[in-house]
């Protein structure tokens, strides 16, 4: 047995490493390495700032070079390297490009956040700067091992972040909750992984669409328990109602900028994996699938949707409406052709820019370190810093789906891919759902634009309820303030105070906040450029 | 200088854009001489423009500038383009010349208003919507200054928004026009239906496709258009109401702007009038009745402007029976001489309320050429302009009008006639009771205004100031002597050679005699002397005769009345059913039915989000369960 291993190994041939494919991947990895060397090596802990610093030049890196596979990919087409195990096309450079931005972005928010809240600028950094790999590798992986691989490497360090900030207890409270069900997840995961390889007979993805399009495999239930569990999988990941359960409590006591982080690139991997999967390797048993796609869809619309209405803190809305989101990105995978997948992908980019500058705002409007995001704190916020409550309201009404931004166009393609394969009640529904949404970020939107001191928001009372419930796995001390929507209807703060309170805006953030709005609206009214590299991404698909 | 065709429009827009920005800064009086400048400008370049045009060859006359394609939306392609030909430099002319003079004219009479800048923001965009109407080479971009006009017309109406009466009135123009402007619209898709362009050129040449009936229909909504702009019967009460805006929006919107575009418009689309024999006929009909009916409301009327307001309801009357005569070139010349009477009476109306103290009843004006002599000389030559007397630019506008007439259409000259006779009358009854007779003023019963000027003399009338005088002399003269425009004996040189690259083979040829004319130039003005003679010995000494004055005529044949209770009435109380039962009952119900039920069960959905991890994994497990069981019956099924 010994021997035979030891043959083996001296037979082992190292694959040949077509070092581009990987190239944005190594980078995020190197900038994180570099940042952690750097600070355990020298005597003094490296700064904040200087972490930063590398933490932009690292996604800007891995941004050119992502541009510069796109270039090989144009010229010389996709093609599949290092042992089969990675994949180099228009969709994997899709989702480097978007992984890249996100992190650019993130970085800037983060700096301002960590110097406020006092949290070394270093380890946040590096494991962002992972993370963002993580989600790259899911991104460009060919193999259901390697995209476990990255989901591993996504996963573990938004854990650790979602703990980042040691000051509140949600917030390690949070992480613990994720570690728990991601793990529980992941255990999912795997095992579908491994019913697949014995229906199969590999994890390889090419190799599963051969041995399927090959052999007439009518309804094995080896194989659908192994879709079953592998979208259970990725369902956990993106959020997709009923396995979002975490992403309420999760979004709420993680730190701001990683929330919105975490919303765009965990998505963003996610989604590219199992749109990757089901719709180039699953294709020939679509009919076993899609209806279950289907139902998750049309949940994690309306659930997303309805039970943001009631929420009072901002940060649990938006959890909502990442779901919400997530429902419709889901649509583009129902479709499950090239149109639904550049529908997918360009959703994907601009939720990214949207998530991120929305939660840049949230992060600067923070107060008591990160706690108190009730929305009365957004009231007469237009009139305090308007540039700011501008910013919002742009941001959420893309969120919306309101024309002229990239908002508009995403809900668009992805319910019109779906409209082209007939999916005409999941249209409808769809729409209902943008509708209902529509409400929630209008109604941010008018606080911000009210008046301080008017009548309050007409939400019924108990919506405090949720919030409150968050404390009962760890519970802990809390101000009688802390309960938000309880605080305002009862012993609201004097009204001078609340119009006195100008949040400082660190000029990073601003830059973020600037550049998340100008995407969003530039690429909404001149919608050519993006709407065709989707296009062009799926086109190269391998 | 052809090229510098935009910068005619370009410049007051640019004047708006000023005072958008920097309006507030400038306050009173900067801002009004900014506005004055800017416009002036406009004036400029246009006569720079109509020196360059004269230079072209007559019979191709004609400049079309293409800033960029506007619209390219399938088979619909709108250049953002704009014509100077002779009809539409002439429009230019008058247009920006006077408003230039209305400009400079405010400066002074808005002097102390707390919405200075705001007053003059609105002008400049005005004249420049005016202008772009006027110069747009397709339907498209004549409607959007069509509409600019109308939204600025509604803000200037109720420039003083904070008095019901003026509030009411800017709404009312603004709905009368609202209504035709959706003849307006129909118009255009007609046309583009039936044509497949909205470029007037390309119109004109493809007639010969269209079917007499789509020609009628196009020219007919058009009118409508038409009828809602240029307060024709049965759209016309709004522009008597309009009076409540200040005097030099009277001013402008009857003068210069607004309401001569209904006549541009017909002007502008003459090759559709030619082809339709019926929509002549009903144009000319239409104009005709109201010269008539509006001549007999300006009669009784005791409010100065709204007896200038009714006036000029009726002279747009002539200027459409002109065009439905097919005497374009008339319809033109009587809306130029118009503008320069019809500004005049405005203006100095304007300076006869100024001087008065915001005195607008005539019953309490009189002898007031005593104390403003300039005023009273201009104003004099604008009423006997108007009234047709030779040898002012009425009497040979007007008589244009009524010549064309009588050989196309010898009933309707009559009512033409009729209504001259009127003109002649209401107008010297006008300024019998302001400038002549007693010092009605002094007995006002209203408590004088100053008492430290020591009895009457707070209440003294005076003469303006310049800029208000400067413009009256100025309009003077060109209401004196703009009848040389078109003497008949002139051969070459005049309005009707300028305008006839335009107009061509369309223009309506009366073919008369030199007796003929002779004899109708003596029957319009034995009619103007004696509607002079009549009027001023009537009005002179009495200031009250019910019999001339009935109601019927002073609430202007009641048709605000008919109105109200024909459209007004049942059109609120279906309004107020739809408000209460359907939109409130069904509609509200069930969007509030649906938002509660959508809460509701947001709510209970909520209960499940306890924070717990083990019911989390619990869900996800179910989730694993529900999925693993649809997959059971793909499996049993197959």
């Amino acid at each position: 047995m010994g021997a035979v291993t030891a043959a083996a190994a001296a037979h082992l041939q190292l694959p040949h490493i077509d070092y581009l494919s990987i190239l944005p991947v190594l980078i995020m990895m190197g900038g994180a390495v570099l940042v952690v060397a750097v600070s355990s090596m020298t005597r003094r802990a490296m700064g904040t700032g200087a972490s930063t610093a590398v933490s932009l030049v690292t996604g800007i890196a891995a941004l050119v070079a992502a541009l510069f596979q796109w270039d090989s990919v144009a010229t010389h087409g996709a093609k599949v390297t290092i042992a089969g195990a990675v994949v180099l096309d228009g969709f994997s450079v899709f989702i480097q490009v978007t992984v890249a931005v996100a992190v650019v972005l993130t970085a800037l928010v983060a700096d301002g956040y960590l110097k406020r809240e006092g949290i070394d600028g270093p380890e946040f950094q590096a494991l962002a700067l992972l993370s963002a790999s993580g989600a790259m590798v899911m991104g460009s992986a060919n193999d259901l091992i390697v995209i476990f691989l990255g989901l591993e490497i996504l996963s573990i360090a938004l854990y650790v972040l979602t703990a980042m900030n040691f000051k509140r207890a949600e917030s390690g409270e949070a992480a613990l909750k994720y570690f728990v069900l991601g793990g529980f997840s992941s255990a999912v995961f795997v095992y579908g992984i491994a019913l697949t390889y014995g229906a199969t007979g590999s994890t390889n993805l090419p190799e599963i669409a051969d041995y399927l399009a090959r052999n007439v495999v009518t309804s094995n239930g080896v194989l659908l328990a192994g879709l079953a569990l592998l979208l259970v999988g990725f369902g956990f990941k993106v959020a997709a109602v009923p396995f979002h359960m975490w992403s309420p409590d999760v979004y709420q006591g993680a730190p701001s900028p990683i929330t919105g982080f975490m919303a765009a690139v965990a998505k963003a991997g996610a989604f590219a994996a199992v749109l990757r999967v089901f719709v180039s390797s699953f294709a020939t048993v679509r009919t076993d699938w899609q209806p279950v796609v289907t139902g998750l869809a049309v949940l994690t619309l309306l659930v997303g949707a309805i039970v943001a209405l009631s929420q009072r803190d901002v940060k649990r809305m938006l959890a909502y409406s990442s779901i919400n989101h997530a429902g419709f990105i889901l649509l583009g995978l129902e479709a499950a052709d090239p149109r639904g997948v550049a529908a997918s992908l360009y959703y994907l980019f601009a939720y990214t820019v949207m998530v991120v500058g929305t939660f840049a705002v949230v992060t600067v409007m923070a107060k008591d370190g990160d706690n108190g995001h009730d929305i009365e704190d957004y009231r007469g916020l237009a009139r305090r810093q308007p540039v700011l409550a501008l910013s919002l309201a742009v941001l959420l009404l893309a969120q919306a789906g309101a024309p002229f931004t990239t908002g508009f166009l995403a809900k668009l393609q992805v319910v019109s891919s779906v409209v082209a394969v007939h999916g005409y009640v999941l249209a409808v529904i769809a729409m209902v759902s943008a509708a209902v949404a529509a409400f929630f970020y209008l109604r941010l939107a008018v606080v911000m634009y009210s008046p301080t001191g008017s009548v309050a928001d007409p939400l019924p009372s108990d919506g405090a309820g949720d919030t409150a419930e968050v404390t009962e796995l760890l519970p802990f001390e809390r101000g009688s303030d802390q309960v938000p929507g309880l605080a305002v209807l009862t012993d609201a703060p004097p009204i001078e105070a609340v119009a006195e309170r100008r949040v400082a805006v660190p000029r990073l953030t601003a830059l973020a906040i600037a550049v998340s709005v100008a995407v969003t609206v530039v690429f909404g009214v001149v919608p050519a450029p993006l709407i065709d590299f989707a296009h062009k991404a799926t086109l190269l698909f391998h | 200088m052809l090229h510098l065709t935009y910068l005619i429009f370009l410049l007051p827009l640019a004047g708006f854009a000023v005072q958008v920005v920097l309006g507030r800064r400038m306050g009173d009086p900067l801002a009004g001489a900014v506005a004055t400048t800017f416009v002036g400008a406009s004036f400029v370049v246009g006569v720079l423009v109509f020196f360059a045009l004269l230079g072209v060859h007559a019979p191709v006359r004609s400049f079309t500038q293409s800033l960029w394609t506007w619209l390219p939306v399938g088979g619909l392609h709108v250049d953002l383009g704009f014509t100077v030909d002779p009809l539409s430099m002439t429009m230019v002319l008058f247009v920006t010349g006077i408003s230039t003079l209305i400009h400079l004219y405010s400066i002074s009479y808005m002097k102390g208003d707390p919405d200075y800048p705001k007053f003059f923001l609105y002008m400049n965009l005005f004249v420049a919507s005016m202008l772009i109407l006027v110069l747009g080479d397709n339907l498209l971009v004549t409607f959007i200054g069509w509409e600019g006009v109308g939204a600025c017309s509604y803000w200037l109406i109720s420039f003083w928004f904070h008095r019901d009466s003026a509030a009411s009135a800017g709404k009312k123009a603004f709905v009368y026009n609202r209504i035709g402007d959706v003849g307006f619209l129909l118009a255009m898709f007609l046309t583009f239906q039936s044509v497949g362009s909205l470029n007037y050129s390309v119109i004109f040449a493809r007639l010969g496709q269209v079917s007499p009936g789509t020609i009628t229909a196009i020219a007919l909504l058009l009118f409508v258009g038409a009828v809602g702009k240029s307060a024709q019967i049965p759209l016309f009460p709004w522009l008597a109401d309009a009076m409540e805006g200040p005097t030099p929006v009277s001013a402008l919107i009857h003068a210069a702007t607004m309401v001569t575009a209904g006549v541009y418009l017909m002007c502008r689309v003459n090759p559709l009038l030619h082809a339709s024999g019926a929509a002549s006929l009903t144009i000319a009909a239409v104009g005709a009745a109201t010269a008539f009916v509006a001549a007999s409301i300006a009669c009784a009327q005791s409010d100065i402007k709204k007896v200038l307001a009714y006036s000029t309801v009726s002279q747009l009357g002539y200027m459409f029976l002109a065009v439905g005569t097919g005497a374009y070139e008339a319809a033109l010349f009587l809306m130029l001489a118009h503008a320069f009477f019809k500004g005049l009476l405005f203006l100095g109306a304007g300076s006869v309320i100024h001087g008065l103290h915001d005195e607008q009843d005539l019953k309490r004006m009189g002898n007031l050429r005593r104390y403003m002599k300039v005023t009273f000389f201009t104003f004099a030559v604008a009423w006997l302009a108007i009234a047709g007397v030779p040898p002012l630019a009425g009497f040979w506008a007007k008589g244009d009008v009524l010549d064309a007439a009588w050989s196309r259409y010898p009933a309707l000259w009559v009512v033409g006639l009729v209504a001259a006779l009127f003109t002649a009358y209401y107008m010297s009854r006008l300024t019998a009771l302001a400038f002549f007779g007693d010092d009605r003023w002094r007995t006002d019963s209203r408590p004088a205004g100053a008492g430290h000027h020591g009895g009457d003399g707070g209440r003294q009338p005076h003469e303006s100031p310049w800029p208000m005088t400067v413009p009256l002399v100025i309009l003077a003269v060109f209401a004196f002597a703009g009848g040389a425009l078109s003497f008949p004996w002139y051969g070459k040189g005049t309005l009707l050679t300028w305008v006839d690259p335009v107009f061509g083979a369309n223009l309506y040829d009366a073919h008369q005699s030199v007796g003929l004319q002779w004899g109708l130039a003596v029957t319009d003005s034995v009619v103007a002397i004696a509607g002079v003679v009549v009027g001023l010995a009537l009005w002179t000494r009495v200031t009250n005769r019910p019999a001339l004055e009935n109601s019927f005529l002073r609430r202007s044949w009641y048709i605000n009345e008919l109105y109200d209770s024909v459209i007004g009435r049942p059109g609120a109380r279906v309004a107020a059913f739809t408000a209460s039962t359907i939109e409130g009952g069904i509609i509200d119900g069930a969007v509030n039915g649906i938002a509660s039920a959508v809460r509701r069960s947001g709510g209970l959905v909520r209960r499940t989000q306890t924070g717990y991890v083990r019911n989390y994994a619990l869900g996800i497990v179910l989730g694993v369960v529900v999925i693993f069981g649809f997959m059971l019956t793909r499996v049993w099924w197959s």
